[in-house]
């Protein structure tokens, strides 16, 4: 019992970091109708910049650690943004209009891209950090066990509570959230009521970006090594999370991540942690051939 | 005055453009993360970013400077009356396909080729006849399939295994390894059918992972990461190839002189002769039923199953008929290695294989063939740039779907038509709807 309530704590944190790439899945996916291929890739690459951020600032002398997680939060989600923006523009724009898969195959094409990019640009070794944050609190004491929370997953599950809220504040409140959903419905009704689609689009992947830096940085602080290869595997979960979500749908994003990462982390427990992706994999097809639309999406009618 | 002002545009957008680099290469490209004794430390490449800058800022000055050119040659051209009937490339298209037939029939015999032209002959068509495979699923029947590798794996897997267990040839276990293939196709294709073309495409790409995390792990029965080793050579039908010679043996048999090469152009032949029949399957069910069914699933879903084709019965059938051909490749590759471990089974060699269809262009056997050539004998010409060719790769990717979505073969001759045969031009296929 305890060390399931130990793996409940674990799988949560896990599960934040996949609810926010999950959400730029689910938000291109909603806009533009493509699976963004490259979205893993963009993840990895936040997680890069963190890394080389924290490097900069303890070179730089600043050691006091709210003010690092926070300018390197900034420079993450800043930086990674611009690759979100590039990618668009690069890759997707120009293929807006063309026949249905060539968007996932240019996508696919720019996710090899990166991968390579930052190998050949970082070197193909892991990349180690020391713990920036430090201690925990004993939540509850065990016979055999001991149920801990360490501060570094009160802050991961803090800092993606608070991007989501902010997020959901943008989506919900502002004149840029409220073109997003209405490119979302009819993006040729959008255009012709005076949106800027094209801008509308790009902005999407620039915040889709920028969430996949938060979770990047928050990958990097939890696992403490990151590797170039880290956004293929975490990008098909994420997307996985996104298709049990319901695609299109933001809070089912984030249900989605939790939901795979407490599988992940008990299929890892208790049954085998060699297997642990192959039971990701599984639900992704069994989500899609039960239960299409997912757990909160709309259910779409195939007009002819 | 107007050239002036969008000179002066370009130099813009060029700047904007090179903006845009120095902030995506600031942080990777001008900071290199090195080990040093305790954890990490950083390394400033000023050089490095700046040229990658300047790099992006003529790059995009020149092509704007292309496409401004371009955009006012076709202005000219524009009230010129559109061109009907067959373009007067056809007439050399045609020669295309025999040409190169009879080329890679010769290639053994012609002077000066050697064993290294002859092994990446054969790597040249295994690739070609893994890109026919998949045209078959992708090209003819639109169905994106992103792990068509697995077949290809279970080929590979399934020679070595019946070779180890139930000690059969290569000849034997040839068509049993197309069955085993092409049941594994229609057990994983029959869950996915339901499934629209990009889902279709992660949960293939889902399933070809699985495969090869169970292949990775099963280490009692697949050697696991470490492989499996010591699978049987080819022989002659029956004849072995030794460079003993004597009886019984190729050279032997034959009486000719023991050589390292015969078995290297029998492997080449045996290749060739393999993708052969993928084409010539592939040429002649185009225009059975079901080759016709495949391309009306491609051209319109909705509108097939409204007049009475079973889809599930369609997309089986080329699910089952691409993977059986991925499984012949697969057998082929383990005899040829003698040696097989899941990573020559990774995603990347999915995507490989579905570039050269879609460089190819979806559908068409020849481009097939050529983007094969193309792509692994570039592969092979920057063979030194080893960490730089996946990179390439990946950027070619998304250059050919800007440049030409349709791929190189982008016209299309219909299967079927009513009086003159009239090619198709690629602005009028639409595919990969379903």
């Amino acid at each position: 019992m305890d060390y399931a309530l130990q793996q409940l704590v674990n799988g949560l944190t896990l599960g934040m970091i996949y609810g926010l790439i999950a959400l730029g899945y689910t938000m291109v996916y909603g806009i533009i109708g493509m699976i963004n291929f490259a979205h893993g890739d963009v993840f990895m690459i936040g997680a890069f910049i963190s890394l080389i951020s924290f490097l900069l600032l303890g070179m730089g002398g600043i050691t006091a650690v709210p003010i690092a997680l926070v300018l390197v939060l900034a420079i993450a989600m800043g930086f990674t943004a611009l690759y979100g923006f590039a990618v668009e523009r690069i890759a997707y724009r120009p293929l807006r209009g063309s026949f249905r898969l060539a968007p996932l195959i240019s996508a696919i094409g720019m996710s090899i891209f990166l991968q390579n990019f930052v190998q050949v640009s970082q070197g193909a070794r892991v990349k180690p950090l020391e713990p920036v944050v430090r201690g925990s609190f004993v939540l509850f004491q065990g016979a055999t066990v001991t149920v801990s929370i360490s501060i570094m997953q009160i802050l991961i599950i803090l800092t993606t509570l608070a991007v989501l809220a902010a997020f959901t504040v943008i989506v919900a409140r502002t004149p840029l959230g409220r073109a997003m959903r209405a490119c979302e419905q009819d993006q040729r009704m959008a255009r012709l009521l005076g949106i800027d689609t094209d801008r509308t689009i790009s902005l999407t992947f620039v915040i889709g970006a920028a969430l996949a830096a938060v979770a990047g940085m928050m990958y990097l602080l939890y696992y403490g090594v990151i590797d170039f290869f880290i956004g293929f595997v975490a990008g098909v979960k994420a997307f996985t999370a996104a298709v049990l979500g319901g695609i299109g749908s933001l809070p089912g994003a984030v249900l989605g991540g939790l939901l795979i990462g407490l599988i992940e982390t008990f299929w890892s427990a208790y049954f085998s942690v060699q297997y642990k992706d192959v039971a990701a994999f599984s639900i992704l097809a069994l989500t899609l051939l039960f239960m299409p639309s997912g757990l909160l999406g709309r259910h779409d009618v195939e007009k002819v | 005055m107007a050239r002036a002002a969008s000179l002066a545009h370009l130099v813009k957008d060029a700047g904007l453009a090179a903006l845009v680099a120095l902030g995506v290469g600031a942080p990777l490209l001008g900071l290199k993360t090195d080990a040093a004794d305790r954890g990490l430390t950083l390394v400033p490449r000023p050089g490095l970013l700046l040229a990658a800058v300047a790099a992006v800022f003529a790059g995009r000055l020149l092509f704007g400077l292309f496409l401004a050119n371009r955009r006012a040659a076709a202005a000219r051209v524009a009230d010129a009356p559109p061109r009907i009937g067959p373009s007067p490339y056809a007439r050399i298209g045609r020669m295309v396909a025999p040409v190169l037939l009879a080329l890679s029939v010769l290639l053994p015999v012609i002077p000066g080729v050697g064993r290294y032209e002859i092994d990446l002959g054969t790597l040249v068509l295994t690739y070609v006849m893994l890109g026919w495979g998949l045209n078959i699923v992708v090209g003819l029947a639109g169905l994106l399939d992103l792990g068509y590798v697995a077949f290809y794996a279970v080929g590979a897997y399934g020679y070595a295994l019946m070779a180890k267990f139930f000690d059969l040839s290569f000849w034997a276990a040839l068509p049993l390894t197309g069955l085993f293939a092409a049941t594994w196709g229609i057990i994983l294709g029959f869950p996915v059918l339901r499934l629209r073309g990009d889902y279709l495409a992660i949960v293939t790409l889902a399933f070809g992972e699985i495969i090869r995390v169970v292949l990775l792990n099963w280490t009692t029965l697949t050697g696991g990461p470490n492989g499996m080793s010591g699978i049987p050579r080819p022989t002659f039908f029956g004849l072995p190839f030794s460079m003993a010679g004597g009886e019984g043996t190729f050279a032997g048999f034959f009486g000719l002189e023991p050589s390292p090469l015969h078995r290297i152009t029998f492997l080449y032949y045996l290749i060739l002769a393999l993708a052969l029949v993928t084409n010539f399957v592939t040429i002649r069910l185009r225009r059975h039923p079901v080759g016709r069914a495949w391309e009306a699933l491609r051209e319109d879903e909705v509108a097939s199953r409204a007049l009475g084709l079973s889809v599930v019965a369609v997309k089986l059938t080329a699910f089952a008929t691409g993977a059986m051909f991925g499984g012949f490749a697969g057998a082929f590759f383990a005899t040829r290695q003698g040696f097989i471990s899941p990573e020559s089974f990774t995603f990347i060699e999915s995507a490989l294989i579905l570039a050269i269809v879609v460089l190819g262009g979806m559908g068409s056997q020849l481009g097939v063939a050529v983007a094969a050539t193309l792509m692994i004998g570039g592969f092979e010409v920057f063979r030194g740039l080893d960490e730089y060719r996946m990179l390439v790769f990946g950027l070619a990717m998304v250059a050919i779907m800007v440049w030409r979505p349709r791929g190189l073969v982008s016209s299309r001759e219909p299967s079927v038509s009513l009086g003159a045969r009239r090619s198709v031009g690629g602005e009028h296929v639409a595919e990969g709807k379903g």
